[in-house]
């Protein structure tokens, strides 16, 4: 039979136990000997430890007051579907493309892209540089600011590699508790459930503004205009490049132009999360507007860009965090504060994605045909939402549904409750999250009459 | 697109409004020193010498001087290629490559894997396990303290002072005899309060090369059993050390054997040569599986802020190798070969200085293991032949 060790910090924050206080060497070993026979011939001592036939007795771990965490609410719902065993079941949680066989698809360019880097017997897998594979970064800041961006041809930008959007977002949210002088991050009202924890974590203070009008099922312009307009000087404010989520509302160019006015006379720092890069109308280039107009007017700010989705690469974690500072020996500095936070988090970033990415970017061919498979993936969920709409008004589902085609991007954020919710997911076999938020590259032509029963169901009958 | 262009150009044009200010936000931002280990590698690589060697980062080299990607790695590769998808791996990463590696740490039947007590995820190499780990421990041992060795591989500091964690040193390298420190150790081992965190190398320290002896690992782990002492293993060189990694996994056998409830973060960098892949695994043993349960979640918890989930390439290639006997094999005979071909640089270097006629004593660079050696004596102007 094995000894188990005791310790004394079986509860962090309770003071040392009589056993180990002030005894002697002697006297500790028997009183752990007296405990192991103690747990031998005490049953009430038994109760107390986890049962478990093939243990003798365990000492207590440091960590036994650790409880189980919730499922994260977005993840949680592909583990719940996948524990389903009804053949109609249809996942619409995660935010991750399928095709009309309802299949993940990986783009042609990326699996070109894969058999170069497979077939270059010089290629290594050398640790990359903290800030990742210059190529990717100088590539990245060229497609979200444009070719042409006078930010990049001053040398104004900054880009670093980091893990898809998340890491992205995180690195920066750190970069900035660090050396930004505001600690206080505005976020819209609904969005990406993680980005309060990635902002948290990284120490910064987390407010909303108002953007979802649940009423119109669209923006809430007014809202968000008061709500930025009262932040204080110099407050960060997180902005959806393209394509919001979980809503799928985005401010028209004019309304964007507005808040960029606000956003600069109120000297708050914009820092935009694009994860939808081309996805959401199938151009690059417009959906890079937004993010452009700020870059344009020679303020500074912060971009998180994302590969997860327009690209396919989900789980090769690619992603790049720009920030364009007023002057290229900022822009410098700042590089060098930002291989401060890398360091200790992940030493450097994984090299796979990245490679694939920088090859597609690179070359003129893979490139463009890159931009005719993004915008087939694009067409495809508009196709989805025309197919949902028609569907619901040829069924006479009671409400309006049009904000199902005027919402842009992979979700639709169908006003449903969270009790309609969990009425589809437990009689029709839905798989989404309670906020009533659909992911349309789970659809297809042949699931779409089954969501619409759904739908019609809970609407009707769930209140 | 008129409207477009115009409202670009209306913002171009605009120098009144408080988005052109002339004054920077980050103009206080000071420049950062550079890393300690990757500036070496950055000045090498500006260095235009023809005889410019570089023998600071810890990245393996052959006879040539070259990286090499191993024969396992270029197989495995070529059968990934084309055939799977990039899907999301769940927060906790490759379940079936955290199976794999956990056997080579804990033993291919170890009973802790059969009991699923064991709490593991993958996570981005060494460095990312650590820092999992360093930040799961302070959020549920807040008042807690890491004791670090001296010296330690530099960026283990960085890793705990970003997890908010106060750091205590304790002894561990004697430079006289360029050996282990052991009576300071020990000390420190028992002068700390009980129920300290400690960072141990379970292989290779770097940057000495300087391990305990079996017999004095038994010791420690004695004396840590006595004072409740938490043991965290950074376990980057499995493999790496000796050759084989049944043996470079000792250290871990013993405090396991001796009932400690150990965290172990494992990397694949350097004895799969997967570098840049980002490639490993932290992991917590746990009391039962109700609790690794609970452990495992809240580690998710913490991954999920930071990156999401970890990249799923280089995990592919390690289950792929560690799932095939054919490849597992491969690897070990390719691991052997890189531990052999550094034994054997020890012996030529070792033989070289005191075939130079060195006044000063060398043999330590054969007595530590692996690929680091600490020399404070090793002079700019000797030249190996």
């Amino acid at each position: 039979m094995r000894p188990r060790s005791t310790s004394p910090l079986a509860h962090s924050s309770s003071p040392l136990p009589p056993p180990f206080s002030s005894s002697s060497p002697t006297d500790r070993r028997l009183n752990t000997l007296v405990r192991h026979l103690l747990v031998e011939n005490s049953s009430s001592v038994m109760d107390s430890i986890s049962a478990s036939p093939t243990s003798a007795f365990h000492g207590d771990s440091v960590f036994a007051h650790i409880v189980r965490a919730p499922e994260d609410p977005i993840l949680g719902v592909t583990v719940a579907y996948n524990k389903d065993p009804s053949p109609v079941k249809l996942n619409l949680g995660v935010g991750a493309y399928r095709t009309e066989e309802g299949k993940p698809l990986v783009l042609n360019v990326v699996r070109r892209a894969e058999q170069q880097l497979v077939n270059d017997v010089s290629r290594v897998k050398e640790y990359l540089p903290i800030v990742g594979l210059a190529d990717f970064n100088k590539l990245s800041a060229k497609l979200i600011l444009g070719a042409d961006s006078p930010a990049i041809q001053e040398n104004r930008v900054t880009t670093v590699q980091c893990l898809s959007g998340t890491g992205s977002l995180r690195v920066g949210g750190e970069f900035l508790a660090r050396h930004y002088h505001e600690r206080t991050i505005y976020i819209p009202q609904p969005t990406w459930g993680n980005h309060t924890k990635v902002f948290t974590l990284s120490g910064l203070s987390v407010k909303t503004y108002q953007y979802y009008d649940p009423a119109t099922r669209g923006l809430n312009f007014q809202g968000l205009l008061e709500d930025l307009g009262s932040a204080p000087s110099g407050a960060i404010v997180l902005l959806h490049a393209c394509a919001h989520n979980p809503t799928g509302v985005d401010p028209t160019l004019e309304q964007w132009e507005q808040i960029r006015q606000l956003i600069r006379s109120k000297a708050l720092l914009p820092f935009f999360d694009s994860a939808y890069q081309g996805f959401a109308s199938g151009s690059l280039d417009a959906d890079a507007q937004p993010v452009r107009l700020f870059a344009a007017d020679g303020g500074e700010c912060l971009i998180a860009q994302s590969y997860a989705k327009n690209m396919g690469l989900y789980g090769e974690r690619v992603g790049a965090l720009s920030i364009v500072c007023k002057t290229a020996d900022v822009a410098s500095r700042v590089e060098s504060q930002l291989k401060l936070v890398i360091r200790p988090m992940y030493s450097n970033p994984p090299i796979h994605g990245a490679s694939i990415v920088a090859i597609i970017l690179k070359d003129r061919d893979l490139y463009n045909e890159w931009t005719i498979e993004l915008k087939a993936m694009a067409d495809r969920i508009i196709s989805m939402r025309q197919q949902l709409f028609d569907a619901l008004r040829a069924r006479g589902t009671p409400g309006d549904w049009s904000h199902i085609i005027k919402q842009i991007g992979m979700f639709t954020f169908t006003g449903l409750n969270a009790e309609q919710v969990a009425f589809m997911t437990k009689e029709y076999h839905i798989y989404m999250t309670s906020d009533g938020r659909i992911s349309m590259a789970g659809l297809s032509s042949k699931t779409v009459p089954h969501l619409v029963d759904a739908i019609h169901a809970a609407v009707t009958r769930v209140v | 697109m008129a409207l477009r262009s115009a409202i670009l150009k209306k913002a171009l044009c605009r120098s009144s409004v408080a988005g052109a200010r002339s004054m920077s936000l980050w103009r206080n931002v000071d420049p950062a020193p550079k890393d300690p280990i990757l500036g070496v590698t950055e000045a090498y690589l500006a260095d235009p010498s023809p005889d410019k060697v570089n023998v600071g980062v810890g990245a393996y080299r052959n006879d040539n001087g070259k990286p090499v990607v191993l024969e396992c790695v270029r197989a495995a590769e070529r059968r990934i290629a084309g055939n799977l998808n990039m899907e999301y791996l769940p927060m906790g990463g490759s379940v079936k490559m955290v199976e794999e590696t956990l056997k080579l740490a804990y033993g291919e039947n170890s009973e802790f894997i059969k009991d699923k007590r064991i709490a593991a995820v993958q996570s981005l190499s060494g460095t990312g396990a650590c820092r999992l780990f360093a930040d799961f421990q302070k959020r549920f041992c807040p008042d807690s303290q890491i004791y670090i060795p001296v010296p330690t591989w530099a960026n283990h500091h960085n890793i705990w002072r970003d997890a908010q964690l106060p750091q205590r040193t304790f002894h561990y390298y004697h430079p006289e005899s360029r050996g282990l420190d052991f009576a300071g150790l020990m000390d420190d081992i028992k002068n700390a309060p009980n129920g300290s965190f400690f960072l141990l190398h379970a292989c290779a320290h770097n940057p000495t090369g300087v391990d305990p002896s079996e017999e004095q690992w038994r010791e420690i782990s004695y004396q840590f059993k006595v004072k409740g002492h938490f043991a965290f293993f950074d376990m980057a060189y499995q493999g790496f050390a000796s050759g084989d990694p049944e043996r470079d996994a000792k250290a871990i056998r013993i405090f396991l054997e001796d009932g400690h409830l150990i965290g172990v973060a494992q990397s694949y960098a350097k004895n799969m040569g997967l570098y840049g892949q980002r490639v490993g695994c932290l992991s917590v043993l746990c009391e039962d599986e109700k609790q690794a349960v609970a452990v495992k979640s809240q580690l998710q918890q913490l991954a999920r802020p930071m990156y999401s989930n970890p990249p799923v390439h280089g995990a592919l290639i390690v289950s792929t190798i560690l799932g095939d006997p054919d490849l597992k094999n491969m690897w070990l005979k390719e691991v052997k070969g890189m531990a052999d071909r550094i034994i054997g640089m020890r012996t030529a270097l070792r033989e070289n200085l005191e075939k130079l006629g060195s006044p000063l004593s060398w043999e330590h660079i054969t007595k530590q293991h692996d690929a680091l050696i600490l020399s404070n004596r090793l002079a700019c102007s000797a030249t190996v032949g």
